[in-house]
């Protein structure tokens, strides 16, 4: 196939022989796409894989970058955790990608990880997650938990005035780390065990009666009550129903999930569930220019007037336009050049900000509550009041608080323990 | 906060008075001054301006409050006019002028600055309606008003509460005012009298304000207070018994739903199915189309989807038989294979066809909400019609089997093929019939399905296994098993789960079936005589 784009750019097969850097100049930068288009997690995926498209287009258009045209190579590692490694592997050693946006679940990422290490590949996250890993070759452009589940804590505490806690989540790494965190960090607060009710459910739980009444009952205690919501995915729709059905008013339990956006709500009717909240760094209902021309684009691109956008399809448009930046930067789409450039480069966001990729390899991002409304859509209640850098070692664990993560030379560590002053597992000599 | 409550009951009060006399407006430019101040306060500062409109006594003010407390105040971002929004849906937003009334037709949402309210507010705005709801003339509309001001009661209120009892008609209206005078006694004065109207009660508000008493220093208080506590505690364990009952029921009747399919298919034809939930799967996508088809008429939808659900699946059922099922009989490792490999293609399918996201499907207000048998137990309308539905599609099949030709049939074909086929009935026939009468109930469970879960390409992966489990534990070939079973799993799966966690519920319900099969490998009604041993 690129071949034939050769042909196409009319370069003779003489230039190609004599001189191959300058056709190397030419070639396209490839962009791996590594999302599952099929099975359990296509519902959230195969819209990121649109997105992604959308802006390569959308630069090509624009005459891509460094003169050079930028080549999506999509995959389908088909919600199958193992298949994610192969599927990375392919796309680094065989279609010889020069960068990857992918992943939802942490599962997922954990298992490219030592793929992209070993193979040295550029991996853009944009799914927020549960923090703890700093990866040399990874940008984590989703909220860490200090950019999601802590402000949302603080803003119950201090401006609704909770002081009972139900943490509910789906049975996996995600909500259980987050979980960790928010316990500790509730009970450096002052909140008593007593006040806080931790409850898992598997993945995909659709009958949620016995929990709901069981936090319905724990809220009648006479303390204000909410629940922080670590439920993923299908399993939210049966549990927002549940609490519509049982009565349960936003005004009286609260409920902050951090995994519901603006496409988890389109399989719902929200009527019962106004005012119960979400905590992102971006809703659709944003008012913004820029988000208005992203939403503009998007539902042109999907074809479809009633195309919503969400938090992960806004960290993968600020992802990409940090790497086109990078690239810039470092003249060239070069693996290493492009990690060295892109720590630094500040891109507009689509709330009207910045988004700047820290030393840590995470970014800086506003922190939203939104309420939910009948249309579907949030509406913004609160709002950090600067971008909040994200912090990939939690300051709330116990084994990770003393931490940190810089990938600037001369420290270039993803996991530097202050105390000690030693680098963790992860230390790597810079190339000099 | 109470301060301001009592502000704007005072005002409301005054409102109610001038609004009943004449229909008063208030000027334009004082209108389009308050609503300014709407707009740009903060939010503890809105809660000022929101009475002050309250007690402006403009007619409109009632219009403005009820679609600010919705997010559908908003302002044009050129001009400054405010304008109540109709349709938020999509790019483009309904609107007409929040001052005159006057449609505007339809406005990008770039130009429109929405006025947001949070949910503080909207329990503010919501105890003043009710206040206004409690002069309504219709009884219903004056008991939830009475219901909502629970805990709501203020100062001045609860100065106005005794003439409004003694002009309210109705009983039962009467007493929940009572009830919310007596919380607001409890709570603000500590008055013992107020106590014993409490006792009994199952309003939550009602527990909290009791609780607060015992903490209190006056022993006498405290003593009336536990008393009375006491009282509403054993009440209220009786009814979490009874929701815990009802919640095992309504879950078994899913799973009874789920598998009774599978128990004529797996059970009666011994053929392992794989592809059982993609029916089910089947017969919700149907639901969902005919609510595509009947736009703004989900309940009639839902009904016609019925019957159509039942003919999709019962076709795709037919389909599935006679291009896999039949060629393989007698070889059930085969058979399971190929079913499965049939239920990942339907899976693929509606992902590639419809979509692979989940689809909406719309709850008919008939079916939404609860009924209230007390303030501590209601149970929910979409789970009742479930249980229902589920017993109909049971006696059903059992008529079916029990009454009919086709029923005698597939018992005989079952018991003995040869036999069966040498007194004249068409085996393949029936095996066909079978098999679409099976899948035909998967698709009715799929349209249960969609009133209380996703509708979406995994559907069927999710209640697979409970089918079978259903099926073994009650026993291959017998409905009652199933039924039996279902109700048994669901009512035991319930009372683990408030203890053990959804998680280990679950994985305890499989270890008891594990062990009972031990026991009884042929669960629990057996099949007996010699089709048992065939």
């Amino acid at each position: 196939m690129s071949i034939k784009k050769h042909v196409k750019l009319g370069l003779s097969a003489l230039a190609l022989s004599i001189s191959f850097s300058s056709v190397a100049a030419e070639d396209p930068i490839k962009v791996g796409i590594l999302h599952s288009l099929s099975g359990t997690m296509a519902i959230s995926e195969s819209t990121l894989k649109d997105t992604m498209l959308m802006l390569i287009q959308k630069q090509n258009d624009a005459g891509g970058v460094l003169g050079r045209k930028l080549e999506p190579v999509v995959v389908d590692p088909a919600s199958n955790w193992p298949l994610f490694a192969e599927k990375a592997r392919e796309l680094l050693a065989k279609e010889k990608v020069d960068v990857i946006f992918g992943n939802w679940t942490s599962v997922s990422r954990k298992s490219v990880l030592p793929v992209i290490e070993e193979l040295n590949g550029l991996l853009f996250y944009p799914v927020q997650y549960e923090g703890e890993e700093s990866s040399e070759n990874v940008f984590y452009t989703g909220a860490a938990p200090n950019q999601q589940a802590i402000p949302a804590v603080d803003y119950l505490m201090n401006d609704i005035g909770v002081e009972r806690w139900v943490l509910a989540g789906t049975d996996y790494v995600y909500p259980r780390t987050t979980n960790k965190i928010l316990e500790t960090y509730l009970k450096g607060k002052g909140v008593a065990a007593a006040d806080i009710m931790i409850n898992y459910t598997p993945f995909g739980h659709s009958n949620w009666q016995a929990i709901v009444s069981d936090i319905k009952a724990f809220g009648g205690a006479g303390k204000k009550t909410a629940v922080v919501s670590t439920i993923n995915g299908d399993a939210n729709v049966p549990f927002y129903r549940e609490l519509g059905n049982q009565g349960i008013d936003a005004a009286d339990i609260p409920v902050v999930a951090f995994s519901v956006g603006e496409q988890e709500l389109s399989g719902i009717d929200t009527g019962p569930l106004v005012g119960h909240l979400a905590a992102w760094n971006y809703f659709m209902s944003v008012e913004s220019d820029a988000n208005y021309d992203f939403i503009d684009a998007w539902v042109a691109y999907s074809d479809n007037e009633g195309a919503v956008t969400n938090d992960p399809m806004e960290a993968h448009y600020i992802g990409f336009n940090m790497y086109i930046e990078a690239v810039k930067k470092a003249g060239s789409a070069d693996v290493d050049a492009v990690k060295d450039a892109i720590i630094g480069v500040s891109v507009p966001n689509l709330t009207g900000g910045f988004a700047t990729m820290m030393p840590n390899h995470h970014i800086t991002k506003p922190v939203l509550i939104g309420e939910i409304q009948d249309n579907g859509q949030f509406s913004i209640v609160w709002e950090t009041p600067s971008t909040v850098a994200g912090d990939a070692w939690s300051d709330f664990l116990p084994g990770s608080k003393d931490l940190i993560s810089d990938w600037r030379k001369p420290l270039f560590c993803g996991n530097f323990n202050v105390v000690s002053g030693t680098c963790g597992g992860q230390a790597k000599v810079a190339a000099e | 906060m109470s301060t301001f409550r009592l502000l704007s009951h005072l005002m409301f009060a005054c409102f109610l008075l001038y609004s009943s006399l004449s229909h008063a407006q208030v000027e334009d430019t004082d209108a389009q001054q308050m609503l300014t101040a709407l707009a740009d306060s903060s939010f503890a500062q809105k809660k000022q301006v929101v009475s002050q409109i309250a007690g402006s006594g403009d007619e409109r003010a009632r219009g403005w409050l009820e679609s600010f407390a919705n997010n559908k105040l908003g302002r044009i971002e050129s001009s400054g006019q405010f304008i109540i929004v109709l349709d938020n849906r999509g790019r483009d937003w309904t609107v007409e002028s929040a001052l005159t009334g006057k449609s505007l037709g339809e406005m990008s949402r770039r130009d429109i600055d929405t006025i947001r309210a949070n949910n503080a507010l909207r329990k503010e705005l919501e105890s003043i309606l009710s206040v206004i709801d409690l002069n309504s003339p219709e009884e219903q509309i004056r008991l939830t008003a009475a219901r909502a001001l629970k805990g709501g009661v203020d100062d001045a209120l609860a100065e106005q509460l005794p003439e409004w009892m003694s002009n309210e008609q109705s009983d039962s209206v009467r007493a929940a005012l009572a009830e919310a005078l007596a919380i607001y006694k409890v709570e603000e004065q500590g008055d013992i009298a107020a106590v014993a109207t409490l006792s009994g009660s199952l309003n939550s508000q009602a527990r909290a304000a009791l609780q607060q008493a015992m903490r209190s220093d006056d022993d006498a208080l405290v003593a009336a207070a536990t008393g009375a506590m006491a009282s509403i505690e054993r009440k209220l364990k009786l009814n979490r018994a009874a929701e815990t009952l009802y919640f095992g029921l309504s879950l078994g009747s899913v799973l009874v739903l789920a598998a009774i399919g599978l128990a004529i298919t797996f059970g009666v034809m011994g053929v392992i199915n794989m592809a059982h939930g993609e029916l089910m799967m089947l017969g919700a996508y149907t639901t969902w189309g005919m609510q595509q088809l009947l736009p703004g008429q989900p309940g009639l939808a839902l009904i016609l989807s019925i019957p159509a659900g039942f003919l999709v699946a019962a076709l795709a059922g037919i389909a599935i038989e006679r291009t896999v099922i039949q060629h393989l009989k007698g070889r059930p490792l085969e058979t399971l294979l190929a079913t499965f490999g049939v239920s990942l293609i339907l899976q693929q399918l509606v992902r590639t066809l419809i979509s692979p996201l989940n689809r909406t499907v719309i709850t008919p207000d008939w079916m939404s909400g609860s009924v209230m048998i007390n303030e501590a137990l209601s149970l929910t309308l979409n789970r009742l019609y479930v249980i229902g539905f589920a017993l109909v599609v049971f006696a059903g099949l059992m008529l079916i089997m029990r009454k009919t030709r086709l029923g005698l049939e597939v018992r005989a074909v079952t018991q003995n093929r040869a036999m069966a086929r040498s007194m004249g009935i068409k085996a393949t026939r029936v095996d066909i019939l079978t098999f679409a009468l099976g899948s035909g109930v998967a698709g009715l469970a799929g349209v249960a399905l969609s009133q209380i879960t996703n509708v979406g390409p995994n559907l069927g992966q999710s209640y697979i296994i409970d089918s079978f489990m259903v099926v073994v534990f009650g026993g291959v070939g017998n409905l009652w098993g199933t039924l039996l079973a279902g109700m048994t799993l669901g009512t035991l799966n319930q009372l683990l789960e408030p203890w053990a966690g959804a998680v280990l519920a679950k994985i305890l319900v499989l270890v008891f079936i594990i062990l009972f099969i031990q026991k009884r490998p042929r669960g629990l009604f057996p099949q007996k005589g010699r089709a048992a041993e065939g």
